[in-house]
């Protein structure tokens, strides 16, 4: 359910970036979202949300591309970087210690925007 | 036609709510008012636990609560009992509280009550493991309970939830004799998800563990107000 929100949240973006461009005289391609892993968000129930929602839009022949990006952390005992996982609580694989720093995997985020002018 | 043109935005898609959450954060240290985001499943025992700490509070802090629920104001019924300012806040359809919510409910608050006489809000959100997580409502602390009955995985099931908190309240510890609870598994699972949260053993009925919490806050409430 909170993809409906997270798109809210998404279209109101859009918004505020059109407005700067004049939303009259683009047309909205794509819109290329970066999601980490270790986020709430499920792509694909955020893709369907989005085209529900813009439906008979300005943003209606848009589309969105997902680009995954992994749940990374670094083990604070050795510095490594490594892909935590549920089954090992999330723990390094190196030293067993706890998830303490995240590299990356928490974003939400409008990568870029492809866009014409009419 | 022109030919597409690539605008590289690196925006965060809850931007909008979280410039309306560090507003709401403005206006709170501007009132001086701690805010702590209470959140948890359904029926971890937020309200309960709402109603001793009030009542434990009031002997020596000033406090109100916005009451996030999806369809009725019984839990703000409830805290109402105990005369302290509550403004329900009935989100609908959506399973959390997000900053806009959040910013209407202090606008209704400061129609009752001036917020510069108060020392804490606690704002309930709506029980949700999953959303509550991600929307910042301008809080300083997010507190997560969980209580025992729900199982020792939940921290690494809903790591989000328990990776953002400050602190962690394992709440129902009364029932742990009659249940085939691992209270150690599950305190390990939480240093797993998130080795830098608090994390407190409490019970509403033999409020074992009030007093810690009680320290807390009001360890908060005082460094906030220095």
């Amino acid at each position: 359910m909170h993809e409906v929100d997270m798109t809210k949240c998404l279209i109101l973006s859009m918004e505020e970036w059109a407005e700067k461009k004049n939303k009259e005289t683009i047309i909205v391609e794509k819109i290329n979202l970066k999601i980490g892993e270790f986020t709430c968000v499920e792509p694909i129930s955020l893709i369907n949300t989005f085209n529900a929602a813009v439906l008979g839009s300005w943003l209606d022949s848009s589309e969105i591309t997902i680009e995954t990006i992994p749940f990374e952390g670094k083990c604070s005992k050795c510095n490594r970087s490594y892909f935590p996982k549920k089954e090992n609580g999330y723990k390094s694989p190196c030293c067993n210690f706890n998830l303490e720093e995240i590299i990356s995997g928490r974003e939400l985020k409008i990568a870029s925007i492809d866009f014409k002018e009419k | 036609m022109h030919l597409p043109i690539s605008d590289k935005i690196e925006l965060n898609i809850l931007h909008q709510n979280s410039h309306q959450a560090e507003k709401n954060k403005v206006k709170f240290n501007n009132y001086n008012l701690l805010c702590l985001n209470i959140m948890s499943s359904p029926g971890a025992g937020k309200t309960r636990l709402l109603e001793i700490t009030l009542e434990d509070l009031s002997t020596e802090f000033q406090s109100a609560v916005l009451e996030g629920d999806m369809t009725t104001n019984l839990d703000a019924a409830r805290l109402e009992k105990l005369n302290i300012p509550v403004v329900p806040i009935t989100t609908g359809r959506a399973c959390h509280l997000d900053a806009n919510m959040v910013s209407g409910g202090l606008k209704l608050l400061e129609k009752k009550i001036n917020p510069h006489i108060l020392d804490i809000l606690l704002v309930e959100n709506v029980g949700n493991l999953v959303c509550p997580a991600e929307f910042e409502i301008g809080e300083h602390f997010k507190v997560a309970l969980l209580s025992i009955t729900e199982g020792e995985d939940k921290p690494l099931k809903y790591p989000i939830m328990f990776r953002e908190a400050d602190l962690i309240l394992i709440t129902k510890v009364d029932l742990l004799p009659h249940l085939n609870f691992d209270i150690n598994e599950l305190k390990s699972n939480i240093s797993s998800t998130n080795p830098k949260a608090d994390v407190i053993e409490i019970s509403s009925i033999t409020k074992s563990g009030f007093d810690l919490w009680q320290k807390w806050i009001s360890k908060k409430i005082m460094k906030f107000k220095k």
